[in-house]
């Protein structure tokens, strides 16, 4: 099992947002706290371990003319179990996330994975698969999350800590409000993509270092 | 009557412009990004949304109202994706037969259309803001004309933003998500447009 090799793809080297640039609506909508992001990502992590041991089991079955209409069922069943959870036992999140929940349907990522991971692989290594591109994708939503609370109201674990109310970290007149607005979600995603491919670009380069 | 007309215009305004759907509310970022490099597919993929947000809005209206009134609403979700993936199926084959033309400007955007968040999101937003048929289909079309509008105008500025020089890391899609900052920055001025 080359579960590391997983771990590090879904994290840096296929990361579902930084790298393939899937998922961008949820990415871009609700990363203004970091109770949003942490619970987006969870929600999202749960229903795609979910599909595609569920797509990976169902694998043989499913006519391959019709699969993409399988998995989009089989997968909106899931958002739909998942968004009556939330409704019902975190109603504060599901009120916040909004309509972004239901939209996880047509999220890529999960569509994404069921076509070229968990139609090709057997249950377990899609399960493993589900949770790596999860983390990678909670990651990624994570550090955008954190960078506009920050630059945004000033503070930090919004919804979460201090009664919800974050802690203060930058003063109350400083703080610019552009980047809880979508101006600020185009800008910082930019910015951390840019980031990774930085990451990247210095890894490879260290790895050649080693090598020579 | 008159106020009825008003809530109309209000609507069509605000998808269009202060509330861009995809400028403002981030719904269909993935159509936004893929497919803004040219502005004549760009051009293409914004009629099609268009066509579908309007005709998806009418059709899971009906299917809401069966929805009720079996007490079924927690299918909502399931119901619309496969009435959304149904319709643009049908699209595809009628423009096929009848506008050949137009079928194969659009090419493959058509099919794409079904996983585009702004269809299924309109859907959901009229259920949520309990819209009745009309006000559904003009929320859809006007949702469709905000993403049309959006999609052209960066598409022009992304033909030049390609050619400019940049750090290397910023290179491909950081620049072009900085450029849309930018753009969604200019939208943020309609905000002060006051509507009825």
């Amino acid at each position: 099992m080359n579960f590391r090799k997983q771990f590090t793809e879904g994290l840096l080297t296929r990361n579902p947002v930084t790298v393939q640039l899937l998922g961008m609506c949820s990415t871009l909508a609700i990363t203004t706290r970091l109770f949003n992001g942490l619970g987006m990502g969870l929600a999202v992590t749960v229903i795609l371990i979910c599909s595609n041991v569920m797509i990976s089991a169902l694998r043989r079955v499913i006519p391959s003319q019709i699969r993409i209409a399988a998995y989009i069922v089989i997968i909106a069943g899931f958002v739909t179990i998942v968004d009556l959870l939330l409704q019902a036992y975190l109603p504060e999140l599901s009120e916040s996330l909004g309509v972004f929940i239901p939209l996880i349907v047509v999220n890529c990522i999960i569509l994404g994975r069921a076509e070229a991971f968990a139609s090709k692989n057997g249950v377990l290594a899609s399960a493993v698969d589900g949770l790596c591109q999860g983390i990678g994708y909670t990651a990624a939503l994570t550090i955008t999350c954190v960078i506009r609370e920050l630059l945004g109201a000033g503070t930090f674990g919004g919804g979460l800590l201090n009664h919800g109310e974050g802690i203060r970290i930058l003063p109350e007149g400083l703080a610019a409000m552009q980047f809880v607005m979508p101006v600020g979600g185009f800008l910082t995603l930019g910015f951390v993509i840019a980031g990774s491919q930085w990451l990247m670009k210095h890894r490879n380069s260290r790895k050649e270092g080693k090598q020579a | 009557m008159n106020g009825y007309v008003q809530s109309l215009l209000g609507i069509l305004l605000s998808a269009v412009l202060t509330e861009n759907f995809i400028l403002v509310k981030f719904y269909g970022i993935c159509p936004f990004m893929g497919v803004s490099k040219k502005i004549d597919t760009a051009l293409g993929m914004g009629m099609a949304v268009t066509f579908v947000m309007a005709l998806a809005s009418a059709a899971c209206w009906a299917v809401n109202v069966l929805l009720v009134r079996l007490g079924l609403e927690y299918m909502q979700t399931v119901a619309f994706i496969l009435v959304i993936a149904s319709i643009v199926q049908v699209v595809e084959m009628f423009l096929k037969k009848s506008v050949p033309a137009l079928y194969k400007a659009l090419g493959i955007f058509l099919p794409l259309i079904t996983t585009n968040c702004a269809v299924l999101g309109v859907a959901l937003v009229n259920v949520q803001k309990g819209y009745d048929f009309l006000r559904s289909v003009v929320n859809g079309a006007a949702g469709g004309l905000g993403f049309l509008l959006a999609i052209v105008l960066f598409a022009s500025l992304r033909e030049r933003v390609d050619r400019s020089d940049c750090p290397e890391c910023f290179k491909g899609f950081p620049i072009t998500l900085i450029a849309a900052g930018l753009l969604a920055l200019a939208f943020m001025g309609f905000s002060g447009l006051k509507i009825f």
